[in-house]
């Protein structure tokens, strides 16, 4: 653990965002929208994790996000763990958590939904958490459901 | 905000389905008035569904009101490239109600996003047809006198038809007891079978369309077996005659049944039942009228005038 620390650079201020499944992980630089901003961005990628084998970890220095936008990533990495930094101290650690709505995240599966034909947000609804981590989304529009784990990112 | 669109049939109350039912009654014994005297309704048919679009104009003339729209994309500025928002956003300046079919599903709850005018979904691909059920429920309240602790047989595709679905939902107020009659292939789906369960619905499923299901029944409600619908040919050349209804399998029915169909229909009722007293599914198609213009009425908060109904 301390040795992977140091493998990329301490953060000052920041948001470190740990415990991200490697397969989710460029979803979530994706979705959080990392590629447009202009500060320090270190993303590490099938990292290991005691865990979950292998882990993807994002650092973001002089930035911190708002929950909402942070926990958008929960559909594709619910373990995912945010640490905001604050003079190199850990001000705050958290898990991610899943919001009862997910506004223009997950595409939904069914071709004839008529978010897959119009430019327009997608929308689900959270029917069903169960206690292994498990999530049912059903869409708002077509009433489709879909497993959290099959979820498609837009 | 735009509240009193109706989208689906899950979206309204017990309470708000007997009003509407009550309404239905009304207009049933009024059919033609002034209600909708100066206002326009736009039938936006983005897919062609020529008896529903009827039923919704007829509904919309008898109430004195006055309709545009088009009976099929086509001839719309969709076939231009126009997205369903800019055409609902566009007509919205023209009317005070928008009934809309599309074939793209959740359609309808979209158009309601776009716009303050009130939105019937007149049927948005197999997803949601809400008059439907509603003039359903009207042909079950009017022929057996109640909705409650009936007994309900659906038979024939149970899986794809969005018809039985809805009822099934809307039904869940009343007490009911459903036959699902279907083979394994049209079954009725888990996420319905799950929902009779959590709400202590109770149903039996049979694959054979016997004389103690029929015998049993206050209802049946037809549908029709597709060919489509099949993966296997061979399966669908099995099970396409199993579930016909003729008319001697109706001999010693009980004198309260009544047969019930969306219709179209194609031979799963033989004609030979057409004259039986108990075949209400042409019937059933004039209840849509009423119901439609309960739902007209209610969705432009027009008051229907009460008491002195003579």
């Amino acid at each position: 653990m301390e040795k992977k620390e140091l493998a990329v650079a301490a953060l000052r201020n920041g948001t470190v965002i740990d415990h991200i499944p490697s397969a989710a992980l460029f979803d979530a630089v994706r979705i959080l929208g990392l590629e447009n901003l202009d500060t320090n961005v270190t993303i590490g990628y099938n990292l290991e994790s005691k865990k979950l084998g292998r882990k993807g970890i994002i650092k973001v220095a002089d930035t911190e996000f708002s929950e909402d936008i942070l926990n958008r990533i929960a559909i594709i990495a619910p373990t995912a763990v945010v640490n905001t930094i604050r003079n190199f101290e850990v001000a705050s650690k958290r898990r991610v958590q899943l919001p009862d709505v997910l506004s223009g995240i997950v595409r939904c599966a069914n071709p004839k939904c008529i978010t897959n034909n119009e430019p327009m947000h997608t929308r689900f609804i959270v029917t069903e958490r169960t206690d292994d981590g498990d999530v049912t989304l059903r869409c708002h529009y077509c009433n489709h459901a879909v497993k959290g784990k099959k979820a498609q990112i837009v | 905000m735009n509240t009193s669109s109706l989208v689906s049939i899950a979206d309204i109350s017990k309470q708000q389905m007997l009003d509407l039912l009550e309404r239905a009654k009304y207009f049933e014994e009024h059919p033609s008035s002034d209600l909708l005297n100066g206002r326009v309704v736009a039938t936006l048919f983005f897919e062609p569904s020529t008896r529903t679009r009827l039923s919704f104009e007829t509904a919309v003339n008898r109430l004195g009101g006055r309709v545009i729209g088009f009976s099929d994309a086509s001839t719309s500025s969709t076939s231009k490239g126009e997205t369903l928002k800019d055409t609902i956003k566009m007509v919205s300046n023209y009317v005070d109600l928008i009934v809309m079919r599309h074939h793209l599903e959740g359609a309808a709850r979209y158009a309601t996003e776009v716009t303050d005018v009130p939105v019937i979904n007149a049927g948005d691909g197999a997803n949601q047809h809400p008059s439907q059920t509603m003039l359903d429920l009207y042909s079950i309240l009017k022929t057996q006198g109640t909705l409650e602790n009936l007994t309900i047989t659906m038979v024939g595709d149970l899986k794809y038809g969005r018809t039985v679905h809805s009822l099934l939902m809307a039904m869940q107020y009343f007490n009911p007891t459903f036959r699902f009659v279907a083979c394994d292939e049209l079954r009725m789906p888990k996420e319905y079978r799950d929902f009779c369960d959590a709400n202590g619905i109770k149903y039996t499923e049979h694959t054979d369309f016997s004389p103690e299901v029929i015998n049993s029944s206050d209802i049946i409600y037809m549908t029709r077996v597709q060919r489509e619908r099949f993966s296997d040919v061979m399966e669908y050349e099995k099970v396409k005659n199993l579930y016909n209804l003729r008319n001697a399998m109706l001999a010693d029915s009980k004198p309260n049944l009544k047969i019930l169909h969306p219709l179209p229909r194609v031979n799963e009722i033989d004609i030979d039942v057409d004259d039986n007293p108990k075949a209400y599914y042409f019937e059933q198609a004039r209840n849509g009228v009423f119901a439609r213009q309960a739902i007209i009425t209610t969705a432009l908060g027009i008051e229907i005038p009460s008491a002195d109904k003579a």
